[in-house]
């Protein structure tokens, strides 16, 4: 009997000791986001475990954002893919073409500004040991927009999926006119040569793309911001 | 309790069932197993552009240049024989003077898998013949 107050007593302590700790972003990525958000590297990849896994994986965080936007997106989270993750579950059969089923999208949860603050520092500390992503590559040449363009959308099909600008291009994958603020260059780079090797069940076709079309389509994804088009 | 009942009963079961299970797959057999793993990789690589019924209405459709083809219209379909079916889900629309929103998925599937794809669409268009 005695034992059994000591262990409520040790519980009540715990769940009273939370909010204080919840100050680190550590605690608040394990006890707020890792049931949607795999933050380490999962040793399962598969197909069958991209059906279930219910958000965008976040072990490479690190690689793959810019701290800035973070701190602002988690606390005013937007939509960044159309159709959510992943599109299959949440598109339905329409009167003229498959549509979203919005009442099955739910708004992501927010973030107060000290938060993410704490949140953003410990997400750009996870990074992956296996070099995902290839350092240095994108050598930050200009790009004219309507060159640009005319690669994303007619010649290499990146628009069948993605938007350059908003209502604009596919729906199946994340946004890109946001793409400028929210991801580094190297990762668009790296992304775009080869997604497999980031996600490897992902539904991104490898495309084939020579180094000029890399360096291209990196540069005008990355002059890519909202509002602009 | 009844011991002897329960055992009698699980005896019987296990009679039964040797005789209804192998008849179920032979009738199942065309609509779930054998397609399983094709239509997986169908919903998961192929519906954001043609279609939750594989009929060319994916939900990027309606903002592409050219329209994904519609994989359960007997009569577009029928004209394309195997050989060209496999090489485009290889190699993309271009290897086959199509249009290059037809990706090529040659890097993610394996030549088994774009066999078992093949097959399906065939399946799903219920036309063509020449396997
Ligand atoms: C209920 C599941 C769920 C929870 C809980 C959740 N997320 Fe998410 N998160 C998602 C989904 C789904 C997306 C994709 C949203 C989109 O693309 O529009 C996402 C996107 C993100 C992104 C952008 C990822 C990318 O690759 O574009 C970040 C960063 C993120 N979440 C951080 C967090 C943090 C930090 C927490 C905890 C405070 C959290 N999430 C909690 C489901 C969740
Ligand atoms: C068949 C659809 C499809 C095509 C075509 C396509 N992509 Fe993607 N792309 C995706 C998907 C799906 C993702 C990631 C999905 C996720 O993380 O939820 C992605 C992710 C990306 C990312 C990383 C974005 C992020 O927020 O993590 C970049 C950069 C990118 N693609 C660039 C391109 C470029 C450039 C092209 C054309 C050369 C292209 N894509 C063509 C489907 C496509
Ligand atoms: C980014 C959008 C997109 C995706 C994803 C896509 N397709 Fe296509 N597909 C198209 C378009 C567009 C066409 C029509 C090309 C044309 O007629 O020029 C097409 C045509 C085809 C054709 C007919 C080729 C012919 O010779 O006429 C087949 C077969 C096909 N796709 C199979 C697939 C399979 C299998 C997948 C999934 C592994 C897939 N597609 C994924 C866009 C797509």
């Amino acid at each position: 009997m005695k034992r059994q107050i000591f262990i409520a007593a040790s519980i009540s302590l715990f769940t009273t000791a939370t909010p204080v700790l919840a100050e680190d972003g550590d605690s608040i990525l394990n006890s707020k986001c890792s049931g949607c958000h795999a933050l380490t590297k999962p040793d399962d990849l598969s197909l069958d475990r991209l059906w279930e896994r219910k958000g965008p994986d976040l072990f490479y965080a690190g690689d793959k954002f810019n701290k800035p936007w973070l701190v602002q997106w988690l606390q005013a989270p937007v939509p960044i893919r159309p159709a959510g993750e992943f599109y299959r579950k949440y598109v339905k059969p329409g009167e003229k073409s498959d549509i979203i089923d919005s009442s099955k999208l739910k708004p992501h949860p927010k973030l107060s500004q000290s938060e993410a603050e704490v949140v953003a520092d410990t997400l750009m500390t996870l990074t992956d040991s296996s070099n995902l992503i290839e350092k240095g590559k994108f050598k930050g040449e200009k790009v004219s927009a309507s060159m640009g363009r005319m690669f994303f959308t007619k010649l290499r099909g990146c628009a069948a999926c993605h938007s350059d600008s908003p209502g604009k291009g596919g729906l199946s994958a994340p946004e890109l006119y946001t793409a400028g603020s929210r991801l580094q260059p190297d990762y668009i780079y790296s992304y775009t040569k080869h997604p497999q090797k980031i996600d490897p069940a992902v539904w991104m076709p490898r495309l084939e793309l020579s180094e000029q079309d890399l360096q291209r389509l990196t540069g005008y994804i990355v002059q890519l911001d909202a509002g602009r088009d | 309790m009844d011991v002897k009942k329960t055992v009698l009963g699980a005896l019987l079961i296990g009679f039964a069932s040797i005789f209804i299970i192998p008849a179920l797959p032979a009738m199942a057999a065309s609509d779930n197993n054998q397609y399983q793993h094709a239509e997986r990789l169908y919903d998961t690589y192929c519906t954001q552009c043609h279609g939750v019924n594989r009929d060319g209405n994916g939900i990027n459709s309606t903002n592409m240049s050219v329209q994904p083809r519609d994989h359960s219209d007997p009569k577009g379909m029928g004209d394309i024989p195997n050989s060209e079916i496999a090489e485009v889900i290889k190699k993309g629309g271009l290897a086959a003077n199509k249009s290059v929103l037809m990706p090529a998925w040659g890097d993610i599937l394996n030549d088994e898998e774009i066999k078992e794809l093949t097959a399906y669409l065939r399946h799903v268009c219920q036309c063509g013949s020449d396997q």
